[in-house]
This record gives structure tokens, C-alpha cells and sequence, in this order.
């Protein structure tokens, strides 16, 4: 058994009872990594002398008031600024970014809670995809097979939780980021509403969808992580000042009278048989603990997929503008003017992906298309957003399969752009709407592939999510089983 | 021959002077070492986000009430999309479609004709950083000025010369320093302005196509650039030619405006509303306390320094063309200073030195306290007006009392009557054949004689009383 | 049906300081064309009558104070310059 299968309230106890160290964590850490990272190909950049400095330290003065997160090591997404870490989004163009010269304010929080940062993750360059396989640097594997993908953008973050590598880590969630890849690797990956967790420091794809979230094991430490992350940022225009909840109080209640929304669009043609016998039997799962659950409609969801790509590559592509050979990052080596190094330099540095959604977002807004397709997709997401505001009247949360399948093989999509956007239905409404959506692991296909649940709340009500997840959770032993990589997961 | 109308517009860009930038915390200062108030945001660093400064906004507001603008209840900020070194975003937070101020005008005044300017539209933005090009095949780019917060002042199409081009940059940079958001100095780029020019046959309803005139870095080169562009685009016309659209610059020494590109077809900047910002909702409360910051702008202060003060025209014209100018003159009045005598000195000795030394009246060592003391000391008698010259040229240049400096200097004038007669008497005793010269008509005579009444009291002598006394003393003989 | 030329793929990838080989053209004009046909699925809505959403949360005026505030090391401001001379950031000059 690894350290990482205890969950944080019992390793926080074996630290103050001097059974464990930080340093011991750190180390399970380190030790895991090599043993398995040449499978999985989680992390881009490790922060192992600093870390194990700092676990040192942390060791030394541990004190009664410690924070539950004390100690604990963590992975985090490589589009999350690190003070003085290599930060490169999986993308050459920022391959010499050794010191982005500050800290994202998610840092900052984690710095104050004491948690130690083993490394900077893997991920879709600048976030764009859903397999991990458009990072420039590596193909992350999925710990459960490693001829599949561990999805993504987040990819490495849900890897190195699901093979053990860190305790927990940090993703980001533009259309999915974090919730497909946590599917897929049988984790627990919340997107919190849009304003809850700063962004100030996360390096933007698109500034309206873009959130940071946690990727855990457990329902519980997901909320712990949550917890220390959140709150009003003066640095984050777009951060909401809200009254903050304690996550954990979630887990006092049980799930008795609880209503559920299941959309029908979420589990028609085109879900696998699996997902959708997986995600029927959880909601048989509900039943029997005393929720209820009902059939809706969300009319607009077809229309999600579509809204998102042409918003959110429109953002992008203002947003990696300022990847231009000037201030800092990869500049092209021919000798070329001004124009040209710019074009050079940012056909040099980009990949396929990227360049494709830059020139996509760049189209919907040229002259003469804007309205076409940026505004009308604006208009659209209005329309999506009203569907469930509709629904959250009635229903306190919606319930469905986070993705139409379980993880597929390395190669298989990445050929055929458009289907791998299409994937993406279940996921998009949520981030169009700014709510809050979870996936937790609820089964496994039968050739041995995690299957999520998608849990969606109303704004700012991470609590009720926490809550609905955590009954089922309890109930259930999808969360226990581990992937078989070898090592000491 | 066909007679041609002229249509100019002109778009003006002054930088705010807040404390801190529109969008990051850096200083906002002029004139530092490169790359020395910069700040991930200004460099436009990975993850970095833009929060708003509250006084940018409360200066905007300033600017386009004192221009006479509506002011928007719902305005936002948009992205326009361009690459250049100077912007590092590769996109400029403006705003597009939602301006702070709309429908403003300006009142100009040419050759004694008063005239109207509509002001499309003030919006706010950030300024980029400064690109120098080197003849090595490089440039160099500072973002100092990156984010310093800039309004863009649109002018309507309603000046017809380049001389009403001169009288309104004069006039928009007047009101602007009046409500204190701006130095606008065009030398440290705090003012730029870009011309808009086409000219169309009399009578026809359609404007021409237009040139835009760059790189114009005083109010007099936007008029001479206008002047030699209406020029040359009636040649072109009248030889049977067409005008471009294209992007030009006024060459200081050739006197001329050069091509620097065409413009195909309008750029595409892609301006979508900035996601990294919220909108902004300016209520009736906010527009009435920035209103009520606005201080008296030039065309009040001239009309009440003529009808209150009773100045001419002319001296409240002059008075009032810098607030600078006219707070040192108010304040020296309030020190007790006649108005008319302080009006004299400003217009005359003060702006003759400020002219001379290449300095601003804030410059000045002298106090408009100082000023008033002096004049005071002129109109008791104190001092002569010649003596006046001293004190003054001491206050410029090194400041002080006006008091101590005539005391110092031992610049008091002899104004005892007993003391100068007796004086006088003696030096009349002295030159016997100059009272005969006198009385025979010469009036030489008389200059001679206060001349060495002056020589004897080392200047010091009042020279009114001398003369008074000369002519009884020469009377009685 | 929605289409994209490969003159449009070249004018957006210079719009986007994108340089593009040729069969980078080729391949990119198929790919948008598809991804801009599906987008057309969105026509089949009448938004007429809908608002814009560009922000999901009512935030308004979120602003800070004017207060000017140190944070990096002034010789940080280069430290990441791919090019730099006497403190300022170099690039190659446009060519006329």
C-alpha cells in the first residue's frame, strides 16, 4: 500500500503523530516517479532538490496549527505559473521559460497552506485538446492502460494522481480539462464556477472559460484542496467576492431528497452502452440512498460544442498574441525582419493544434465574420446558460456521463480534429454556463477503463456537489481500485 | 478652375498623468531609465490579467465632461488585435463601440470668427511602449510607457483650414491641462496628434479620399503638413490624378509630407469586448461628483477676468491661455495685487523671461505672492519702476521678499522732500549757468539737472518729486 | 455551405503572424472548412431576439486604487529577452 491511499486526514494525523515525515511523503514521491513516470510521462519539469529543501524545513518546524494540507506534495498543470520553475504550457515557444519571473496567485495560496510542489505536468500545448497527445514534449500515458490516453488537456495532472506519483495535483478546465482527463483516469476532477478560484497566473486559453481546479483520489480531499485554493483576487478582475463556504460540512449530510436533473441529450446515441449502463446504475445507486432523479431536457446542448470552439478560439487567439519572440520565450534563429520573425518564430513555436485554433478564433473574428460566428456564438451561449438556470430551479443538481466514451488508444483521434471537438459535448455547457462540474469515478468499461460521472451544480454550489458526490462515493468502491503500473502506488 | 473645400479631422492622443497605470500597478512616470517601471503585466507575461485603475477613469470622465461630452452609463473595454513590438499583448485595451464620452464639441476662434468643432468620441486606453529603430537593422523597444493610461480625442469632420486645425489643438490642449488629467506636452509625447485631410469640389456633398498625416510633433507642423497636403492634393486632382488613401509624415527640414504606406482596404484589428475585465456601470452619482472636480475652464476665466476684472479682451486671452499662467495671475491678485499692473507684468517681464530662459511660469522662483508685493511697492512709492527691473530680475531668477531684496540692495527710493531739496539746492548752487540755460528755453538743461540729482542720491532719488522740486527751487531764484 | 478558401487560410494566418507552408495550406483550409461547416449547425437557431453573453457572472466596475507598487527587480524586466541591448528588448527592424 503507498502512502498516497491514505486519505489527507489520516496521513495529517501520521504526521503529527511523528509516524511519517513530510520528508517521507516527498520522497514516496520521488521514489513512485521513477519507478513509473517513464511509463506514464506525467511531469515536463521536477522540483526535486527545492522540494525535498522544503520538506526539510517543513519537517522542522511542524507545529500543532499546521494546516490539514501540511506537507502534502503536489503535481501542478504547466500552464500555472511557477516563480522560478520552468513554465511551458507543453509548448515550444516557451521551452526557455525557466522564470516566468512570478508567482500565480493559486501558488501564493498553496505557498501559505505549506504544501510541497513536486513538479510541473504534462497537458495538451496551452491546453488545446483532449488526449494530452498535442504537448510538444511527451505522450502521457493513461496508468490503467498505457496504449490509451489519458485524456486532457489536464492529463498529466490526472495521470500522476491515478499512478500514484503525487498526492494530488492541480488542472485547469476550459471545455473538460480537468473532468475528461479525470474520467478517463478514474480520479476525482472538479471545475469550480467561473470566478471561484483566481485565475490570475494561469497562463489564459480562453479568459470566459478558464478555471483551475483540484484533481484528487477522494470526494473529501478534493474539497480540502478546493478549499485552499478559492477566494476573491484583487489581481483577477473576473474573480466573484462571495462568501465562501466550508467545503467539508458538505459531508455531514446525506443525500435524502435530493433531486436530480439527468438530461436526456446526455445519454443519447453516440454515449457508449458502457458509460450509459455505468452512469444508470449510479443513479440506481442515488435511488437507494434516498435522492430522486428525473429525465430533463437541456435543447440546447447539441449547439454547445460548436459555441465553445468558435468562443473559445477566438479567445485564444488574442490571448497567444503575445507569444511573439519579444520579451521572452523561443525567437526563430533565421535571419528575418521584424514581420517574419513574428511569423516565424510563432509557426516555429506552435503546434498544429494551436496554430488551427488560432486561425479559426482569428477567422470568427476577422471583419465581415464576426457576427456570424463570434457573436452568434455568444448569443448561442446565452441560450445554454438559460437551460440550466431553467433546470436549477427545480433540480439541485445534474447528473450524467462526463464523457460519451472511456479512454481510447494513443493515435486513434488525432487525426480527425473535429471528432475529438465533438467529444466534448457532455463537458462544454458547463464551462459556456460557468458552473460548477465534477467527475468522479463510477465504473469501469469492460476492458478495464475508469468511467466518470459528471456532477453539475448551480453557481457556486460546490457544496451540494461535494455532498452528492461524496454519498455516492461512500457507497461505492470504484475510488479504492488501483491502476497496475508496478512501483508502490 | 475648380475651387476645392478642405475637410480635416484630427485624432488626438493624451496620456493621463496618474500615479500608477491604467492596468498595472508600475509607476507611471516619464522620463526613467528603459524597462525601469515595467511589471510582468506591462511585459505582457504569461497568466498576467489587467485590473482597472479607478482614477484613469475619473480622469476620462474629466476630460470629456470639460469637452462636453455625454457621458456613457454603460461602457466596457474591448481588444483590438495588432502585432508590433511596442504592444505586448499584440492586442491594445481600447475600447471599440462603447466610448466613455460621446457628442462633445469645442468652440475655436480664427481671424475674430467664432466656430463650432463636434468631438466625435473620447475613449479610454492603454499607451504602448516606444520602439527606436537603429540603422543597424535593429530596433529597441521600452515599455516604460507601456500601459500608461491614453484618451483618444475623435474630432468630427468639421474643420475646413489648417489654421482651424492650429486653433483647435490649441484650444483642446488648453481645456485638457485646465482639468489637470494631463502636462500634454507634445515635446514628451503626453499630446500626439494624427490629421485626417481630403479636399472635394465646392458644393459637392461627398467627402474626397483622405490622407492621413503621422509623426506631426508640434501644433505648428500639423498646421504646415496640413497646409502643404491641401496643396499638394489639389495639384493631383487638377493634373487629372487620384488620390490615395495613404499614411503620410511631415519632413521638418524639406517642408513637404512623404508617403509612408498605402492603405489597402481598412485594417482588420478584430476588436472583441476584453473578457479579462468587467463592464463598467457609471451612475448619475459618480458623473456628478467628477463633475463638480472640474475647475473653471478657459472660456469662464476669460469672459469673467473681462466682465469681473474689467481686463481688455486681449489681456484675458493671454492671461487665460495656460492655467499655469492664469492660477499665478489669480493668486497674485488675491495677494493684493492690482489687476491690471499684474497683467502688465505677466504679459510683459514675466513671459519675456519665460521666453528667454525656455521655462514654464511653475519654473519661476518668484512667487505670485512676491509679484504682488512688488507692485505694491511701485504704487506706495516704495520703489521706482526702474528699481522694480532689479528686484524683478532678483525674484526670477533666485526668489525671496521683495522687501529684503530692495533693503539689501539698498534700493529704497528718497521720497523725504526736506532731504531731496537740500540736495537740490546745493547742486543748483553749483551749476548757475544751467538755471540761466533753463530760463532761456533749454530743456536740456533740466535732464542735466535731475541727472546729477539722480548721480548724487545714487539713483535712489524719486524722480517725480526731483522734477517738482528742480522747478520750485529754480522758480525761486 | 460554409467555405473557406485557401486565399482566406493565408489572409488569417497572416492576420495571426502564422507562417504557413504550402501544404500547411492544404491541410488547413480542409480542416477549418470542416470545423466552420459544423459551426453552420448554429444558424438553425433564431437568435435575433438573444443577448451576448461575454462575461457568465454580473460583475460591474471592479477597479483598484491608483496607488503605484514595486515588484520585480528592475534587471528582471530582461531576464527572459531572447535579445537584448543597453536594457531594452532588441528585434530586427521592418524592412521598408
Amino acid at each position: 500500500m503507498s502512502l498516497f491511499d491514505y486519505t489527507l486526514k489520516e496521513l495529517q494525523e501520521k504526521l503529527h503523530n511523528k509516524e511519517i515525515t513530510v520528508s517521507d511523503l516527498v520522497e514516496a514521491s520521488y521514489n513512485q516517479i521513477n519507478a513509473v513516470d517513464d511509463q506514464v510521462k506525467a511531469f515536463l519539469t521536477l522540483n526535486e532538490e527545492e522540494a525535498k529543501k522544503q520538506a526539510k524545513e517543513l519537517d522542522e518546524k511542524l507545529g500543532s496549527d499546521a494546516s490539514i494540507l501540511y506537507g502534502m506534495p503536489i503535481g501542478i498543470k504547466d500552464n500555472i505559473v511557477t516563480k522560478g520553475l520552468r513554465t511551458t504550457c507543453a509548448s515550444q515557444i516557451l521551452d526557455n521559460l525557466n522564470d516566468p519571473l512570478y508567482d500565480a496567485t493559486v501558488m501564493q495560496k498553496l505557498d501559505t497552506e505549506n504544501t510541497v510542489n513536486i513538479g510541473k505536468l504534462n497537458m495538451d500545448e496551452f491546453a488545446m485538446g483532449s488526449s494530452t497527445e498535442n504537448s510538444s514534449y511527451e505522450n502521457t500515458r493513461n496508468p490503467w492502460n498505457t496504449d490509451y490516453v489519458p485524456g486532457g488537456s489536464s492529463g498529466g495532472s490526472a495521470a500522476a494522481v491515478a499512478a500514484g506519483e503525487v498526492f494530488f495535483s492541480l488542472g485547469s478546465d476550459t471545455g473538460g480539462s480537468i473532468r475528461q482527463p479525470a474520467a478517463f483516469c478514474g480520479v476525482v476532477g472538479m471545475k469550480p464556477t467561473y470566478g471561484l478560484v483566481s485565475r490570475f497566473g494561469l497562463v489564459a486559453f480562453a479568459s470566459s472559460l478558464d478555471q483551475i481546479g483540484p484533481i484528487t483520489r477522494t470526494v473529501e480531499d478534493n474539497a480540502h484542496l478546493l478549499q485552499a485554493i478559492v477566494g476573491n483576487d484583487k489581481m483577477d478582475s473576473t474573480s466573484a467576492n462571495v462568501d465562501i463556504p466550508n467545503y467539508s460540512n458538505a459531508f455531514k449530510e446525506d443525500v435524502k431528497g435530493l433531486r436530480i436533473a439527468v438530461p436526456k441529450e446526455y445519454l443519447q446515441e453516440g454515449v457508449n452502452p458502457e458509460v450509459k449502463e455505468a452512469v444508470l446504475a449510479a443513479l440506481k445507486q442515488y435511488e437507494e440512498l434516498g435522492a430522486t432523479w428525473e429525465e430533463v431536457s437541456l435543447p440546447h446542448s447539441k449547439y454547445a460544442v460548436a459555441a465553445y470552439y468558435l468562443l473559445a478560439s477566438s479567445e485564444a487567439s488574442a490571448n497567444l498574441s503575445r507569444f511573439d519572440g519579444v520579451r521572452y520565450g523561443v525567437r526563430t534563429e533565421k535571419n528575418v525582419d521584424m514581420v517574419d520573425m513574428f511569423k516565424q518564430s510563432r509557426a516555429e513555436g506552435f503546434g498544429d493544434e494551436v496554430k488551427r485554433r488560432i486561425m479559426l478564433g482569428t477567422f470568427a473574428l476577422s471583419s465581415g465574420y464576426y457576427d456570424a460566428y463570434y457573436k452568434k456564438a455568444q448569443k448561442v451561449r446565452t441560450l445554454i446558460k438559460n437551460d440550466f438556470e431553467k433546470i436549477f430551479d427545480e433540480y439541485d443538481v445534474v447528473i450524467g456521463p462526463t464523457t460519451p466514451t472511456p479512454a481510447y488508444k494513443v493515435g486513434e483521434k488525432i487525426d480527425d480534429p473535429l471528432t475529438m471537438y465533438t467529444d466534448d459535448v457532455l463537458t462544454t455547457p458547463v464551462n459556456l454556463a460557468g458552473l460548477p462540474g465534477m467527475s468522479i469515478p463510477c465504473g469501469f468499461s469492460s476492458d478495464g477503463l475508469p468511467i466518470g460521472l459528471q456532477i453539475i451544480g448551480r453557481h457556486f454550489d460546490e457544496s451540494t456537489i461535494y455532498r452528492t458526490a461524496y454519498a455516492y462515493e461512500q457507497a461505492t468502491d470504484h475510488h479504492k481500485k488501483r491502476p497496475n503500473l508496478g512501483g508502490d502506488q | 478652375m475648380t475651387n476645392f473645400e478642405t475637410v480635416i479631422g484630427l485624432e488626438v492622443h493624451v496620456e493621463l498623468k496618474t500615479a500608477s497605470k491604467i492596468f498595472s500597478p508600475s509607476p507611471n512616470a516619464f522620463g526613467s531609465e528603459p524597462n525601469a517601471n515595467v511589471n510582468p503585466i506591462d511585459l505582457g507575461y504569461p497568466g498576467v490579467l489587467p485590473v482597472l485603475n479607478e482614477e484613469a477613469v475619473n480622469y476620462a470622465m474629466k476630460a470629456s465632461m470639460a469637452i462636453n461630452c455625454d457621458i456613457a452609463t454603460d461602457t466596457k473595454f474591448d481588444r483590438k488585435n495588432y502585432f508590433y513590438p511596442d504592444n505586448p499583448k499584440a492586442y491594445q485595451i481600447s475600447q471599440f463601440d462603447q466610448p466613455i464620452g460621446e457628442n462633445g464639441w469645442i468652440e475655436i476662434e480664427v481671424n475674430g470668427e467664432k466656430k463650432r468643432i463636434g468631438i466625435t468620441r473620447l475613449h479610454l486606453e492603454e499607451d504602448a511602449g516606444k520602439l527606436t529603430h537603429g540603422d543597424d537593422g535593429y530596433s529597441l523597444v521600452d515599455y516604460n510607457r507601456q500601459g500608461t493610461p491614453l484618451v483618444e480625442i475623435v474630432s468630427e469632420p468639421d474643420i475646413r483650414t489648417p489654421e482651424e486645425a492650429y486653433a483647435y489643438l490649441e484650444k483642446l490642449k488648453n481645456i485638457i491641462q485646465y482639468t489637470g488629467v494631463s502636462d500634454c506636452k507634445m515635446e514628451e509625447g503626453s499630446l500626439r496628434c494624427d490629421a485626417n485631410i481630403s479636399i472635394r469640389p465646392v458644393g459637392q456633398e461627398e467627402f474626397g479620399t483622405k490622407t492621413e498625416l503621422k509623426n506631426l510633433n508640434s501644433f505648428s507642423f500639423v498646421q504646415k503638413g496640413l497646409e502643404f497636403e491641401e496643396k499638394r492634393q489639389r495639384e493631383v486632382l487638377l493634373n487629372g490624378g487620384e488620390i490615395l488613401q495613404e499614411t503620410r509624415r511631415y519632413d521638418e527640414q524639406k517642408k513637404e509630407t512623404i508617403l509612408m504606406r498605402i492603405k489597402e482596404g481598412s485594417d482588420d484589428y478584430r476588436y472583441f469586448p476584453e473578457p479579462d475585465l468587467v463592464p463598467l456601470y457609471i451612475d448619475d452619482a459618480w458623473k456628478e461628483r467628477i463633475r463638480a472636480e472640474i475647475p473653471e475652464l478657459p472660456d469662464a476665466r476669460r469672459e469673467r477676468y473681462v466682465k469681473d476684472l474689467d481686463l481688455p479682451a486681449y489681456d484675458a486671452g493671454v492671461l487665460t491661455s495656460t492655467k499655469e499662467m492664469s492660477d499665478f495671475f489669480e493668486e497674485s491678485i488675491e495677494a493684493g495685487a492690482d489687476t491690471k499692473q499684474a497683467s502688465n507684468w505677466l504679459m510683459g517681464e514675466v513671459s519675456a523671461y519665460m521666453n528667454k530662459q525656455q521655462v514654464e511660469i511653475e519654473d519661476l522662483k518668484m512667487t505670485p505672492a512676491a509679484l504682488a508685493k512688488m507692485i505694491q511697492l511701485i504704487e506706495d512709492g516704495t520703489i521706482s519702476s526702474k528699481m522694480a527691473k532689479k528686484v524683478f530680475a532678483e525674484l526670477v531668477e533666485n526668489g525671496g521678499e521683495p522687501e529684503k531684496i530692495v533693503k539689501d540692495k539698498g534700493l529704497v527710493q528718497i521720497s523725504d522732500e526736506g532731504q531731496l531739496r537740500e540736495i537740490i539746492t546745493g547742486i543748483l548752487d553749483e551749476n548757475e549757468q544751467s538755471i540761466i540755460d533753463f530760463k532761456n528755453g533749454k530743456d536740456k538743461a533740466l535732464g542735466f539737472l535731475v541727472g546729477q540729482t539722480m548721480k548724487a542720491t545714487k539713483g535712489q532719488a524719486n524722480p517725480p518729486m526731483v522734477n517738482k522740486i528742480i522747478n520750485e527751487e529754480i522758480e525761486k531764484r | 455551405m460554409a467555405e473557406i478558401s485557401k486565399e482566406e487560410v493565408k489572409h488569417v494566418a497572416n492576420l495571426a503572424r502564422l507562417a504557413l507552408k504550402d501544404e500547411e495550406v492544404e491541410t488547413f483550409t480542409q480542416q477549418l472548412g470542416d470545423i466552420i461547416n459544423y459551426a453552420e449547425l448554429l444558424n438553425e437557431l433564431d437568435t435575433d431576439d438573444v443577448k451576448p453573453t461575454t462575461h457568465v457572472l454580473d460583475l460591474k466596475n471592479v477597479m483598484r486604487k491608483d496607488e503605484p507598487k514595486e515588484w520585480i527587480k528592475k534587471e528582471d524586466a530582461l531576464k527572459n529577452a531572447p535579445d537584448q541591448k543597453n536594457g531594452q528588448f532588441r528585434v530586427p527592424s521592418i524592412l521598408e
